[in-house]
This record gives structure tokens, C-alpha cells and sequence, in this order.
């Protein structure tokens, strides 16, 4: 039971995917000019993540080692393609919004990272917290990234106004935002974490 | 159950299994995604056709093809009656390349309404098109106005709008793909007059050509845009 | 003409890493000395050129023609896997000098978003939207790959230079690290706003 809870707050605060072990930085720094954005590219990540970790973890003894990368690949890559096809049916406008980086969690080294370090090693239960563990910190940290962007440059959270938005410094919404938000955010993480 | 051995038949036969299940199950998704995938698509486009007019209603659309990427869409009412146009339009040179609109227009070639299909603008300055050119505020507002009848261009540039703050290659980008709306439907608009013409000649001998409003200068006109 | 705008949207205006935020991971991760940016630019040139045209090929007489388009993201990592495979063995055979230069970056390679990302917008064409009369078409979407690659290599050494004199300072212990490199690659990102709008 110990472990179990350990496998799953691992991922949210000790190896938190975005501030601990920085991996995935292309759609935490492109998709998170909005809290409500970074949050819905957390869950779809999330989604590939325990649908990944479960199944690979499912066939891990029927797939020789050597080839066990492809087959990982495929695997997460058909999880992907699934969410992509929700997301344009159901959530239009959302997909328009977060675009390529869709398509891109396949590279996602979370993803793959996770299959290969975790799920291929560990049974069906664990495997299945350590994906939600790690997709529920990977979706915190977009999350607040976002909001943090998203009140400084349009002085906005989720979507409420929080002081007009003729005060906000737009450049937190725009591409050198992300990158010095996100800096100053692992900063502030390092010194509490220590 | 022990790991399988890495043998190449082993290998083969994992990987083909996992390809072809993954191959199956992705098409069973698409198989049940397709028709709402297209049903959305079809809808922003309707709803962006029908929001632009200048009143809500069941409007039912037929679609003529104009030149220079321009498609115009006549809007019937319920009644069967033209109620206005639906253009879209783009233009290629914003600040951050293609922008693509729907503009309305009522029968007389008046501007009701837009809407911004696609844009890759800057957010926060040349986005706010977006809102920029419907708040009625200044000369910035062009709902109401006939391009054919204004200096359609940024009062920068002497013209009669005013272009967004910090954004005049956006603003200039945006009044050129509405004008260029307004000319390729008056082209349609024109067409259709004739049309009319020609008919109401066969049926009355007596009707001459002079009789409807068109200028010399409007022919020619329309001659260079085809 | 086009082809000159390709290479300055690619390069500065829509640089990969600061405005498209792709390749961020070998980015903060192979940036540490000069050398090994140049090595990894090179590498990523050469896999990135190779791969857009395989799998624009693919999109066109493979998924378009049997209308199978959903099946985009799965095939083009496969083929880009399998490419980068492929590109070390015959290396290895035919330049070993090269080999040795390029060699350990190959594999990193395969995970690096910059080479899907790309293979897809030119795939789907979208790449064109931002350029005034560029077309979707096999020669311009090359170029554009490799005017990409080219924005990499540029943002990678850029980046590695400044690295190298910043490991000599003290930075504040919380911001050793990534963070002081992040907000490094922010500035970079601001100097590099400045060429917005110049295509």
C-alpha cells in the first residue's frame, strides 16, 4: 500500500516530469500561453501516459527486448493518434488551438521515458499509478505555469479577468515569456525542494 | 510467464502483431470518428456563415465562386428571399502570413458582421482583430459601412478606418481581404443583375439595356477583375 | 525569390527552437559546448532534410492515395526511427570520420520533436501559411526543412556560446542549471522577436 502511494506522488512532486526531471519542455513552454491551454494539454498527455504505461506494461513479457523501442513507439503512437481523432471530433476548437503539439506527444520523452524505465519493468498496477502520478504532475505543472502566463500578460486566470488587461505585460504570452516564466517557476521549485 | 527470447522470429511476429492490432483498433476509431469530425468542421463553417448576416435566422446558403481565393455565399431567408451575403475571403501578407475571413454583407453590399476564421497574428496586438474593427469606437468600427463607397484603407495610409493600435500591417492585411470581398461580390452582384436583365428582356421586347443602373465604368471595372 | 524568403522565415523569423518551440529537449541538453552544437546542428540538418522528403513522399503516394491520413503520426515516427537506423549503419560502412562526428547524436535524434513536428507541417502543407507564395510542393518543402534545420544548428551555437562564458559566473544556487539557461534562451527569444514581420 506504501508503495503504491509512493509510485503515485512520485511523479507529482519528488520527479515531477516538468520541474524535476525536465523532459517534455516543447508543449510545456508552446502550449501554456493560457491556464485553461497548458491544462488540457497536461490531460491529453495524461491520457497517453496510463494508457501507454498499462499496456506496455500488459505486454512486456511478449515483447523481445531488441525490438521493444519500436513496439513501445507504436503503441504510444496509437494512443496518440486516438486522442487526436477524439479531440478533432468532440473538442474542435481546443485541437485547433494546441495544433501540432498533438501529434507531438509521441515524442514526448515522458512518454516514452516512463515505458521504458517504468512500465516495462514493473506489474500492471504500478505502472498504472506511475502514469497517473506522472501525468497528474506533468498537467499541475502546465497548469500553474499557465496561469502564471496567463495572469502577467493578459491579466487573466482561467479566463477571469483579474485586473484589466491594459496593466498586463504581454510578453508573458508571447515566446520569451514562456522561457523566463518557466525559469524563474524551476527556481522557486529548486529552493523549496531543498 | 518468461520474457520471450529475442529471436528473429519472435521479433517478426511481436511486432507485426502489435503494428497490425494497433492498425486495426486505430481504424475502428476513425471509422467512428469521421462523421463528427466532419459534422464540426461543417458546422463552424455554417455558424461562421450564418453569424456574420445581420439578423439571426434560418438562413439556407447557395454558393457562388468568385475569383482570387473569394467565395460568395448567398444567404435566403425562410421565405425563399435574398437576405445577404456571406464572403470568404483572405489575404496572405499580415504580419504573420495567411489570415482568412468571413465577412457579411447585407443586398445593397453593405458590411453586417465578420468573423475571423483562421489567423496566426501576434496575441495581444494584431489578434485583436479578432473584436478590433466591430467595437464602435472612433473610425474603427467598419459594420455599417460599403467599402465601394469609402476610402477602404487605415487613416494612416489617408483611408477612412482606423487601424489597430500597434498593429498596421495586420489592420492593412484584414481591410484588404474585406475589400477585396466587397469588390469580387460586387462583380457577383453586377453578374446577377445582368442575368436579370436578360431575362426580363426575353420577356419584354420593349426593355432596353439603359434601364438598369450600370455604368460605363463599372463594366470596365468589372472586365479587369475577371 | 520564394526560396529566399523560405530561408529567412525558417531561420529567424519562425526560428524552430524560439518561436515554434520545437527541439527544446537536445536544445538545453547538447548545449553545453560549442562542439557539440555544431555536431548535433549538423546531425539534426542531415536526418531532418532526408526525413521531410521521405515522408512527404509517403503522405502523398502512400496516405493520400489509399485515404488513410489518420495513420499520419504512426507511420512518419516509425519511417523516422527506422531512417535514423539506417543512417548510422551506412555511415558507419561508407565514413567512418563522419561517423565518428555525428555518430552519438543519432540516436537522440529519433525523440527529438523538431523532426515529426516538421515532417508534419510539411506533410499537411502548413508550413506555407506563413510565407507569402510558397506552395506545398516537394523542392519548397526540402528547403524549408532544411532552412529549418539550418534555424536550429544557428539557435543551438548561439546558445552553447553563451553557455560557455555563463558556466564562469556565480548564478544564485536555486538558478544554477536550467534555470538560468531558460531565462537565457528567453532573451535569445526577445532578440530574435525583432525579426518579426520581415516576411
Amino acid at each position: 500500500m506504501n508503495k503504491a502511494l509512493n509510485t503515485l506522488t512520485n511523479g507529482i512532486i519528488r520527479e515531477n516530469p516538468t520541474f524535476g526531471l525536465v523532459l517534455g519542455m516543447c508543449p510545456t513552454l508552446a502550449t501554456t500561453t493560457s491556464a485553461i491551454n497548458g491544462m488540457s494539454m497536461g490531460l491529453a498527455t495524461l491520457f497517453v501516459l496510463v494508457c501507454s504505461n498499462l499496456v506496455i506494461s500488459l505486454l512486456k513479457n511478449l515483447i523481445p527486448d531488441k525490438v521493444r523501442i519500436p513496439a513501445f513507439i507504436v503503441v504510444i503512437a496509437t494512443f496518440v493518434t486516438m486522442v487526436q481523432l477524439l479531440m478533432q471530433a468532440y473538442l474542435p476548437d481546443l485541437y485547433e488551438t494546441l495544433g501540432l503539439f498533438i501529434p507531438l506527444i509521441v515524442v514526448n520523452c515522458i512518454v516514452l521515458g516512463r515505458a521504458e524505465a517504468f512500465a516495462a519493468k514493473n506489474s500492471v498496477g504500478l505502472s498504472l499509478l506511475d502514469g497517473l502520478g506522472m501525468g497528474i504532475g506533468f498537467t499541475l505543472s502546465l497548469t500553474v505555469l499557465g496561469a502564471v502566463r496567463e495572469f502577467l500578460g493578459a491579466g487573466s486566470v482561467f479566463g477571469l479577468t483579474v485586473y484589466p488587461a491594459d496593466y498586463a505585460q504581454l510578453i508573458f504570452v508571447l515566446a520569451p515569456g514562456a522561457f523566463i516564466c518557466l525559469a524563474f517557476l524551476m527556481a522557486a521549485f529548486n529552493k523549496i525542494k531543498k | 510467464m518468461n520474457k520471450l527470447e529475442s529471436s528473429l522470429k519472435n521479433m517478426l511476429l511481436s511486432l507485426t502483431l502489435i503494428t497490425a492490432f494497433a492498425g486495426a483498433l486505430l481504424g475502428g476509431v476513425y471509422a467512428l470518428t469521421k462523421d463528427p469530425i466532419a459534422d464540426a468542421q461543417q458546422l463552424k463553417q455554417d455558424r461562421a456563415k450564418a453569424e456574420v448576416l445581420s439578423q439571426e435566422g434560418n438562413y439556407t446558403f447557395t454558393t457562388v465562386e468568385g475569383g482570387r481565393n473569394v467565395v460568395v455565399y448567398k444567404a435566403f431567408d425562410e421565405s425563399g428571399d435574398l437576405a445577404g451575403y456571406s464572403v470568404q475571403t483572405s489575404d496572405s501578407n499580415a504580419f504573420n502570413g495567411l489570415i482568412s475571413l468571413m465577412v457579411g454583407f447585407d443586398t445593397t453590399g453593405v458590411i453586417t458582421g465578420y468573423t475571423v476564421l483562421s489567423q496566426s497574428e501576434t496575441p495581444g496586438l494584431g489578434a485583436n482583430m479578432v473584436d478590433w474593427f466591430k467595437t464602435n469606437k472612433g473610425k474603427q468600427c467598419i459594420v455599417g459601412l460599403n467599402p465601394s463607397e469609402k476610402k477602404f484603407f487605415v487613416s494612416k495610409d489617408g483611408g477612412d478606418v482606423d487601424a489597430i493600435t500597434a498593429a498596421t500591417i495586420t489592420s492593412r492585411a484584414f481591410l484588404r481581404a474585406v475589400k477585396l470581398a466587397s469588390d469580387e461580390l460586387g462583380a457577383v452582384r453586377l453578374f446577377d443583375e445582368l442575368d436579370e436583365v436578360a431575362v426580363q428582356q426575353e420577356a419584354d421586347s420593349t426593355f432596353s439595356l439603359s434601364k438598369i443602373n450600370i455604368t460605363e465604368e463599372q463594366i470596365h471595372k468589372l472586365f479587369e477583375q475577371q | 525569390m520564394v526560396y529566399l524568403l523560405i530561408f529567412i522565415s525558417a531561420i529567424f523569423v519562425n526560428n524552430i527552437v524560439f518561436s515554434q518551440f520545437l527541439g527544446i529537449c537536445p536544445f538545453l541538453g547538447v548545449s553545453k559546448k560549442i562542439d557539440t552544437a555544431l555536431g548535433m546542428g549538423a546531425a539534426v540538418t542531415f536526418v531532418l532534410t532526408l526525413a521531410t522528403i521521405v515522408t512527404f513522399l509517403l503522405q502523398k503516394y502512400v496516405l493520400e492515395a489509399f485515404h488513410v491520413e489518420f495513420l499520419q503520426t504512426i507511420l512518419f515516427i516509425l519511417v523516422i526511427a527506422a531512417l535514423v537506423q539506417m543512417i548510422e549503419l551506412i555511415l558507419k560502412k561508407i565514413s567512418p570520420s563522419l561517423y565518428q562526428a555525428l555518430g552519438v547524436f543519432l540516436p537522440l535524434i529519433t525523440t527529438n520533436c523538431c523532426i515529426l513536428g516538421v515532417a508534419i507541417m510539411v506533410g499537411d502543407g502548413t508550413w506555407v501559411s506563413k510565407i507569402p507564395g510558397a506552395h506545398s510542393e516537394l523542392l519548397q518543402g526540402t528547403v524549408f526543412a532544411f532552412a529549418t534545420a539550418i534555424g536550429f544548428a544557428l539557435a543551438l551555437v548561439l546558445f552553447a556560446g553563451i553557455r560557455e562564458q555563463l558556466s564562469l559566473n556565480k548564478v544564485p544556487r536555486a538558478m544554477e542549471g536550467t534555470p538560468i539557461a531558460l531565462l537565457v534562451a528567453g532573451l535569445l527569444a526577445m532578440a530574435f522577436m525583432g525579426f518579426s514581420g520581415v516576411v
